[in-house]
């Protein structure tokens, strides 16, 4: 399963056979050290500022009470529908200082009003971060909902009071699922183009294109990314040595209505602003000039054609996602119950994709594929036969998303204790049977989150989509690059919506369903 | 009881994918029926292309040229340093026949990598002007956009323009406001800057503009202009489509284009591009590609070519659309496109020393 | 061979792990069947790998199991563990979290008509007194529920040996014991054989029909759990199984042995050691139930410490020659630290150690 991935990996890696130093030099002097630095800085920032949002925020809505508590719950979630290019340059159409948001302050407020400048590092990192703290956020607050308020207990039955708790028993028994989030987001981070393009900020992602569109050096391209790989490797084995101490937590009693700590009047204040603030800007905001824009065009919007576009992206988005959840199946049951070097470190490679800009991998696939149909084509076979077809895309959407599917379904399969296995093959239930009677019903909110993080993922991909998607096949996330590209961001509106709307069914459907299974 | 509800939510699941694929597909099957009926050829196969000109530019186009001769038309849309390299990957299997993409830069990137094979056209050599084309007869221009200067009517006298150096010069201190340079129309300025006046120069220009920023470079064109219509800068240099859309949604803008180095100095004039298309080296139908390149530069296709995105046609005589020749004549730098290529990575290069981010 | 045939369940030879690191080597036994056998051992002996392995979870690296007069492991072969009909119960009870108690009950019955499972189960859960609660989930019930439907859930299909790895241990004093008699009395109605894995003697003493001692990967005796108690093997079986001392003593004749508290004849445990000679010195093995309270009698010794255990108390007492021995009294009789208190010895089997 790791093979599509390690062709890729290969062809990245092979571009150091042929060094263009001139290229190389003039890159090594004036742009990479700078763009390894504010790499590294926005990956830690996004990082710290994530994981501060998705905790602060998860812990108030799952173990505190609050006025508007049961809607943050959800709600907070809705960000992440929104994919981070749109959510870029539609903060960008709000905030900047022609835009609508702030034009509106300095017209109706005060003139003198100037927020702080969005093109800015800070700007990137606010970006980035409103569209990838979800996925921090829906991984801790599971934590806290299983364990939350009984580890509270557990630390005030020793003496600590509500807030050493936190601190000492809470946050520790939940920083596994804090670092999964976080890597996820920085793996986000590493590969995103789209975000820090709208910013003009300068990334190892950004001089990777430079190199290849702009100096048209593929191979330093290449190069690049393999440095980036390193950046990604780094980024696994610190989670790996945090995961390390991660324990099997059994989730008995999770958190009842009556049982959360109702905040006094002037915290619920605080609590219900601070959810309040971040809704606003990472959902609110970034919405609202997205209808400012698209509302004008909606006639001209709402042809045949984007509707197909709809259905292609949907229909597209649930098949990856089924097929993809299923790999990760197989691949986190290989591991588990393998668990041998040659598992681990297919898993390893597997989930290595996510961290790949999408051009990149995908070119990196093309090049096998194309080899394939060379070969095939010797045997008097039509050429081409897997380039341009469904399963092309299908295999570097996997690739691709694999790191998505598999960390909650591994996390939940945590659960699954090696003693449940032998009990069910006491009873005679063993192999497939036992995966489907026993832990597939165990593991299914987690296989339910990875159905979603898929789905949303698919549906927002740009640049795999572009480059695999069959003659005539297209997506919202291609149309949104089409127009928004070309500077056309109202127009871009419609489609930039439809994508949020249709990613937001399943986040929904999570949502409920998640709530449901954990009482 | 639950695998049972697992089990049927599965089906159901199963059950929409399916049906949405169809219907996805089946929509499709309609526009080709549709182009199909309207076919008189039989025999001729659809054309491939490869576009990094997106979508809504092309496909009325397409569908104008297919209902006059019949043949289809596919394509896809991508950045078009993918596409090449997609091409190259595809090598002697790829379905395309034609690549269009915009800048000649890219052009002339194609052209060094041997995807092209030569057009061998006596209607295009007739046609379009010789400096618009490769010189090796590997690509044509198919339609042309300047890179010009735009300035606030309010604040900035069109005396005090001169030349795209002029930008540099102290009087705009904090007054200018550019793209940023990892975009390729920068890049192909810069390149022509080079190619007029020598690297050394260049960069001193170059410089003079980084230190004249009002603000960092923007992410596009548009916001260039924004800026200038909101007051935080009074200059800037955009293409000149990106005006003309401006101008069509929002007349009042206190905006206006200048033609810069308009001397009589002979290899200076108002930086132009293209976009273009070359044939490729493996076409399975390179006489059909050459119809398609034939009749785009066909007056009646120019214009609708060009017009949609507001730039100027190819041609000698082809009619320009009304707002955009409302912008006055110019004279155009005589300096052959490849140049751009050659050029572009000095350009990037040099772009990078200056921290023209 | 032939000996083996004839017993239900036989482990010959077992050797469980590397063969130059073994976990487990030379383990031999057999049951009967309908026998209940107890793995008695600290923790870390081995004793849940034995478990494990006559499960099917474990390969053999030597010796062979039979079961019902079929080889179910042996070097390089092990029958799978669906495919044994072994049921098992254990420490956490893995009860699976998403299905029902009947649920979890009816999970290994297969090839039955729907009502035969539901007669089957409805059976089981009444039995252990669950039947109110068929329908709740199981992280609803308490520890002990939760290993009573464990057992339910492993006894339903009929297996053919029943394996329980430490099931009382997540249980509190009391419900082990009243559980512990339960779970026999529903082994021996349903004449299931089986195999307990514990630490606790007591568990061990009320359930087992026979015990084996394992420790570092050694079995050191199997026997029945009056053999255990009374006729130990070795020091450690003796130090492992029940309370006592050993005092020390002196071979006076290859039989006979003096002490502090007297002389003993050695009647037919001989089998303790070998080879022994008159003049030997010896450790004597001292239970407290062998030291009978007697205001009377003329040997005493001094109370050094006192448990109440209700029924008794448990007195620690010195010698004159300051060795201790422990002594079970009924409880009226209440004596103070420090008090002499008259002692005799009523020892049926005398144990001897080198």
């Amino acid at each position: 399963m790791s093979l599509p991935t390690t062709l890729a990996l290969v062809g990245v890696l092979t571009a150091w056979l042929d060094i263009d130093l001139l290229v190389l030099g003039h890159l090594f002097e004036f742009v990479i050290p700078n763009a390894v630095l504010n790499t590294l800085g926005l990956v830690v920032c996004v990082a710290i500022v994530t994981s501060l949002i998705a905790v602060i925020s998860a812990w108030l809505t799952t173990v505190c009470d609050f006025p508007g508590r049961a809607f943050f719950s959800w709600a907070l979630i809705l960000p992440m529908a929104i994919p981070g290019y749109v959510m870029a340059f539609a903060l960008v159409g709000a905030l900047e200082y022609t835009g609508s948001f702030q034009t509106y302050l300095r017209e109706s407020i005060s003139s003198s009003l100037i927020l702080p400048d969005i093109y800015s590092f800070g700007g990137v990192v606010l970006a980035l971060s409103l569209t990838l703290y979800p996925y921090t956020y829906l991984l801790v607050r599971n934590a806290f909902q299983t364990q939350g308020k009984q580890s509270l207990e557990v630390g005030q039955s020793l003496g600590l009071s509500v807030r050493q708790s936190f601190w000492r028993v809470s946050l520790p028994q939940a920083r596994p699922w804090i670092v999964g989030g976080s890597l996820l987001v920085m793996m986000e981070t590493l590969a995103d183009f789209g975000t820090v393009a709208v910013f003009n900020y300068d990334t190892l992602t950004t001089t990777i294109y430079k190199s290849w569109f702009g100096l048209f050096s593929f191979q330093s391209a290449l190069q690049i990314a393999s440095l980036l790989l390193l950046f990604v490797i780094v980024v696994s084995l610190l989670e790996a040595q945090s995961r390390h101490k991660q324990r099997f937590t059994n989730a008995r009693n999770t958190v009842q209505a009556r049982s959360r700590i109702l905040l006094p009047s002037k915290q619920a204040y605080l609590a219900c602003a601070f959810c309040g603030v971040i809704f606003f800007i990472g959902f609110m905001l970034p919405i609202g000039q997205l209808l400012l824009w698209a509302i004008p065009h909606l006639s001209l919007g709402l042809t045949d054609q984007f509707w197909r576009y709809m259905l292609g992206s949907f229909s597209l988005s649930l098949l990856a996602m089924t097929i993809i959840t299923v790999f990760a199946l197989l691949l986190a049951f290989a591991a588990r119950t393998q668990n041998s070097y040659l598992a681990n470190w297919s898993v390893k490679i597997s989930t290595l994709g996510y961290a790949l800009p999408g051009t990149v991998l995908a070119v990196g696939l093309l090049a096998p594929i194309a080899a394939i149909d060379h070969y095939l084509a010797r045997f008097g076979f039509a050429a081409p036969i897997l380039q341009g077809s469904i399963v092309v895309m299908l295999l570097a959407y996997s690739v691709r998303f694999m790191a998505v599917a598999f960390s909650p379904i591994e996390n939940n399969l945590l659960r699954v204790t090696p003693s449940i296995d032998a009990a069910s093959r006491s009873l005679s239930v063993s192999g497939l049977s036992m995966l489907w009677r026993v832990h597939f019903p165990m593991i299914r909110v987690g296989v339910l989150t990875a159905m979603v993080l898929v789905f949303v993922d698919v549906m927002k991909e740009l640049p795999i989509t572009l480059m695999t998607r069959p003659f005539g096949f297209n997506t919202l996330a291609v149309r949104i690059y089409e127009l928004s590209s070309e500077g056309l961001w109202q127009r871009a509106a419609l489609p930039a919506l439809a994508i949020v709307l249709v990613g937001l069914i399943p986040v929904v459907i999570l949502i409920l369903r998640a709530d449901k299974v954990q009482q | 009881m639950r695998t049972n509800q697992l089990k049927a939510s599965l089906r159901y699941l199963l059950a929409t994918i399916v049906a949405g694929l169809l219907a996805a597909c089946t929509a499709d099957q309609d526009v080709e029926e549709a182009t199909q009926a309207a076919n008189t050829d039989h025999l001729s196969e659809p054309i491939v292309v490869y576009s990094s000109r997106k979508q809504h530019l092309i496909e009325p186009v397409f569908e104008q040229f297919t209902q006059q001769t019949g043949i289809t038309v596919e394509y896809t849309t991508d950045k078009a340093g993918v596409l090449i390299e997609r091409i190259k990957i595809e090598g002697q299997n790829t379905p395309a026949d034609l690549l269009i993409t915009v800048d000649a830069g890219n052009l002339g990137y194609a052209a060094a990598e041997g995807i092209f094979q030569a057009i061998n056209s006596a209607v295009i050599n007739e046609t379009v002007a010789p400096h618009l084309r490769d010189e090796q007869d590997l690509w044509t221009g198919l339609s042309l956009r300047a890179r010009t200067i735009v300035y606030s009517t309010e604040r900035v006298k069109p005396d005090d323009l001169s030349t795209y150096q002029g930008l540099g010069e102290s009087q705009w201190q904090g007054r200018l406001c550019l793209r940023t340079s990892k975009k390729v129309y920068n890049q192909s300025l810069v390149a022509m800057l080079i190619a007029e006046q020598g690297e050394v120069k260049a960069e001193q220009t170059v410089a003079a503009w980084i230190a004249n920023l009002a603000i960092s470079p923007t992410s596009n064109d548009t916001k260039v202009m924004q800026a200038i219509a909101a007051g935080q800068c009074d200059v800037g240099i955009v293409n000149t489509y990106y005006f003309g859309r401006l101008e069509a949604k929002n007349p009042d803008l206190p905006l206006a284009l200048f033609w810069p180095n308009q001397s009589e100095a002979e290899n200076s004039g108002v930086h132009v591009n293209v976009s273009g298309a070359g044939i490729l080296k493996y076409s399975n139908n390179p006489d059909q590609a050459r119809r398609l390149l034939e009749w785009l530069a066909t007056e009646q296709a120019q214009a609708l070519f060009a017009g949609l995105n507001k730039e100027y046609p190819v041609i000698s005589h082809g009619a320009i659309d009304p707002q955009v020749s409302a912008w006055g004549a110019f004279k155009q730098s005589p300096l052959a496109l490849s140049k751009a290529f050659q050029l572009q990575p000095a350009a990037v290069k040099l772009m990078d020393r200056v921290s023209y981010k | 061979m032939s000996t083996e045939i004839k017993h239900y369940l036989s482990l010959n030879e077992v050797v469980i792990g590397y063969d130059s690191e073994p976990v487990l080597s030379g383990i031999s036994f057999s049951l009967q069947r309908g026998e209940i056998g107890c793995l008695l051992g600290p923790s870390g002996c081995g004793k849940t790998s034995l478990l494990r392995a006559i499960g099917g979870f474990e390969h053999l690296s030597g010796g062979r199991i039979t079961l019902n007069n079929e080889i179910i492991s042996q070097r390089q072969y092990t029958l799978a563990p669906e495919q044994r009909q072994i049921g098992m119960v254990f420490q956490d009870y893995a009860l699976f979290p998403h299905l029902s108690v009947i649920e979890n009950v009816k999970f290994g019955l297969h090839g039955l008509s729907q009502s035969e499972s539901d007669t089957r189960s409805l059976y089981l859960l009444e039995q252990i007194g669950l039947m109110d609660k068929k329908a709740v989930m199981p992280h609803e019930l308490s520890g002990g529920e939760q290993q009573r439907v464990a057992l339910a859930r492993a006894l339903a299909p009929q297996p053919k040996l029943l394996l329980l790895d430490e099931p009382f241990s997540n249980l509190d004093v009391e419900l082990r014991e009243s559980l512990g008699e339960q779970v026999r009395a529903l082994l021996k109605q349903t004449q299931t054989t089986a195999i307990m894995v514990t630490h606790d003697q007591h568990e061990a003493f009320a359930m087992a029909d026979s015990i084996g001692v394992l420790n570092d990967g050694a079995l050191l005796q199997w026997d029945s759990a009056y053999a255990i108690y009374h006729q130990p093997i070795n020091a450690f079986v003796a130090d492992f199984v029940g309370q006592g001392v050993m005092l020390n003593g002196e071979m006076v004749s290859t039989t006979e042995v003096q002490t502090t508290l007297g002389c003993f004849e050695r009647k037919s445990i001989a089998a303790t050691i070998d080879n022994i000679q008159p003049g030997d010195p010896v450790k004597v093995l001292i239970r407290p139930d062998d030291i009978i309270h007697q205001d009377s009698s003329e040997l005493t010794a001094k109370v050094v410490a006192r448990h109440f255990r209700g029924a008794e108390f448990l007195y620690h007492l010195e010698l004159d020659n300051h060795e201790l021995v422990l002594a079970l009294v009924p409880s009226h009789h209440d004596h103070a630290i420090n008090e002499k208190i008259g002692i005799r010895l009523e020892i049926d089997h005398v144990v001897v150690f080198k």
